[in-house]
């Protein structure tokens, strides 16, 4: 017993002192990747004025451009307007992706497995492929800078990952369990309300945070539905901040760190379910 | 039961609607619009056949986009999996601090690709641009790096490839976790060398893994749009185009809704038959030890 104690302490410091590279090499990572966003902050809290090196620090605590891009650049409101549409696109894809999830993944007749490929197949889609036609579409149906057709256009094409993580938990839930319920006499509505919905919560955190991310961040086709300045989401507004010459980039700067903050908290703290989902929302052919 | 089944069917309903008229109708509506000459808002559509499939294959900047869609996708493909499994071997290993590793190279995935694209543009401009500031301290002159064409290309496929690579570490330190390490301990009592088992036990068992990771971040790439619009708008002149975003400027900069179209229909069939391929391709390749 003391052999091992000791053959285990010495395999310990052997290996500690064979690691310093990987703390080398983790810190050099560590700063490759932060860097980016320190600089962001930095010209933040930045006087204009100060015409210093973008990495070094501020002289003096500045937060006049927080002011200006608060003020000037419409912020609050595209707050606002962005959390409508992920609510919106978040609420539709909970619901129309978990009912169809159902029948997906009880139900094996042609029909179904047709649906499934569709499904798949659709989440190859590359959305800007159809944007003339959905362009198009929109302007036909006055849906350009309103909030229903960005949410609709969004939901779309994320639902098929939704459904395909819906279905892979239900299938995971057992069979036996609708059919005790259906010996029961429950509809298949009510199947599905009282005996799979109550078990769907791990699944449904994972598709609120991968799709709420994505609608939050959404940029594509928020360019082009969203045309007026007053509807103009998180990341047009970024994009106007750094395209209008007027604007100083220290403004922009700030702005983009008021933009960013949101999701990298919910990061922080929700860390292991963007892991989940990640790992989840992996398409094997 | 089959009573019951056939009424499941109609769960689909709200979902199909959605998808059906935001997916498919567009779809059939650009397939349509390609044939015609079209400006995207006037009332005068003419048919013209397959002269915009024609005009495209005389378009030498859609092969420049074509080009260069190849280059955002098999190069970011390429360096997303080399060091999503470097990172992942780095991560599963153990030491202090593994997982702090882990939560920031992920971290830049929260960032949305067009705010990325900006916040980049503060390294990459000439003047007080943060990389030429670097680079002076080992003495290598300023120079406006997004005005060059190759480097306008590569800084957007190293910037979305380093943005994004967090994904592909996650998905292989997932597989890795999954690679019993009886496999290892057999091949240590053997005399196995750490590249060999590197190379005979966790490559193999990563196939799965290397699968979803290649088909994703390909597929993803290919599509790349938003750090493109952010950082070079497609310059200098159209040098770093995608064809996401060749698309775009013919429909709504130059006001060829039809030729635009046509461009739509080609890359939507490129990107679903090549996804095809690669998932039969990687089928046939699983390993079962």
């Amino acid at each position: 017993m003391t052999q091992q104690v000791k053959i285990s302490q010495k395999n310990n410091t052997f290996l500690r002192k064979n690691q310093w590279w990987k703390y080398a090499l983790s810190l050099l990572i560590i700063v490759i990747y932060l860097l980016p966003i320190y600089a962001v902050i930095m010209m933040a809290f930045k006087s204009p004025q100060d015409l210093s090196s973008r990495l070094s620090m501020p002289k003096e605590l500045y937060l006049g451009s927080f002011e200006k891009a608060l003020d000037s650049g419409n912020l609050l409101n595209a707050l606002k307007n962005t959390a409508i549409i992920t609510i919106g696109v978040i609420l539709i894809e909970v619901i129309a992706g978990c009912m169809a999830a159902y029948p997906l993944a009880r139900n094996h007749a042609k029909f179904n497995k047709f649906v499934m490929n569709v499904v798949l197949s659709m989440m190859m889609v590359p959305a800007l492929s159809i944007v003339v036609g959905m362009y198009s579409l929109l302007v036909s149906l006055h849906g350009i800078s309103t909030y229903w057709g960005i949410i609709l256009v969004t939901a779309a094409f994320g639902l098929p990952l939704s459904i395909f993580l819906y279905r892979n938990f239900i299938t995971a839930i057992p069979e036996s369990l609708d059919e005790a319920a259906a010996i029961d006499g429950a509809s298949t509505l009510q199947t599905f309300f009282h005996v799979i919905l109550p078990q769907l919560a791990p699944v449904t955190v994972s598709v609120i945070i991968m799709k709420g991310i994505g609608a939050w961040n959404e940029f594509a086709f928020s360019l082009y539905v969203l045309q007026k300045s007053k509807m103009y989401n998180i990341t047009l507004t970024i994009k106007q901040f750094f395209s209008e010459t007027s604007t100083d980039l220290n403004a922009a700067a700030a702005g983009a760190l008021i933009a960013i903050l949101p999701t990298i908290i919910v990061y922080l703290v929700l860390q292991k379910y963007f892991v989940q989902g990640t790992l989840d929302s992996a398409v094997k052919g | 039961m089959k009573r019951r089944y056939r009424q499941m069917n109609w769960f689909y309903l709200p979902a199909l609607l959605v998808m059906l008229l935001f997916v498919a109708y567009p779809f059939l509506q650009t397939a349509q619009i390609s044939l015609m000459r079209w400006n995207g808002y006037g009332k005068v559509r003419t048919f013209i056949g397959l002269d915009n499939y024609i005009s495209m294959f005389k378009d030498a900047n859609f092969f420049l986009s074509f080009r260069n869609t190849l280059i955002y996708g098999i190069c970011c493909t390429l360096l997303q999996n080399v060091f999503g499994l470097a990172l992942a071997l780095l991560v599963n290993s153990r030491f202090k601090g593994n997982g702090l590793v882990r939560t920031i190279v992920y971290m830049p995935i929260m960032i949305a690709g067009v705010v990325m694209g900006y916040i980049m543009y503060f390294f990459l401009t000439f003047n007080r641009g943060i990389l030429n500031d670097i680079l002076l301290v080992f003495g290598v002159q300023p120079r406006d790096w997004l005005s060059s064409p190759f480097y306008a290309v590569l800084f957007i496929t190293l910037i979305n490839s380093w943005q994004y690579v967090g994904n592909s570490m996650v998905m292989y330190l997932a597989g890795l976790q999954n690679i019993p390490t009886a496999y290892y301990e057999a091949a240590a009592v053997d005399g196995v060398s750490t590249w060999q088992g590197f190379r005979h036990i966790t490559l193999p068992l990563l196939i799965p893994s290397i699968q979803t990771c290649v088909i994703t971040n390909l597929i993803g790439s290919l599509k790349l749009f938003d750090v493109i619009v952010s950082l070079t708008n497609g310059g200098p002149g159209h040098s770093s185009q995608s064809l996401a975003t060749y698309i775009t400027n013919r429909y709504f900069v130059a006001e060829k809704a039809g030729y635009a179209a046509a461009i739509g229909v080609f890359t939507f069939f490129f990107i679903m038959i090549l996804s095809n391929v690669l998932n039969r391709y990687f089928a046939k390749k699983e390993v079962q030890y």
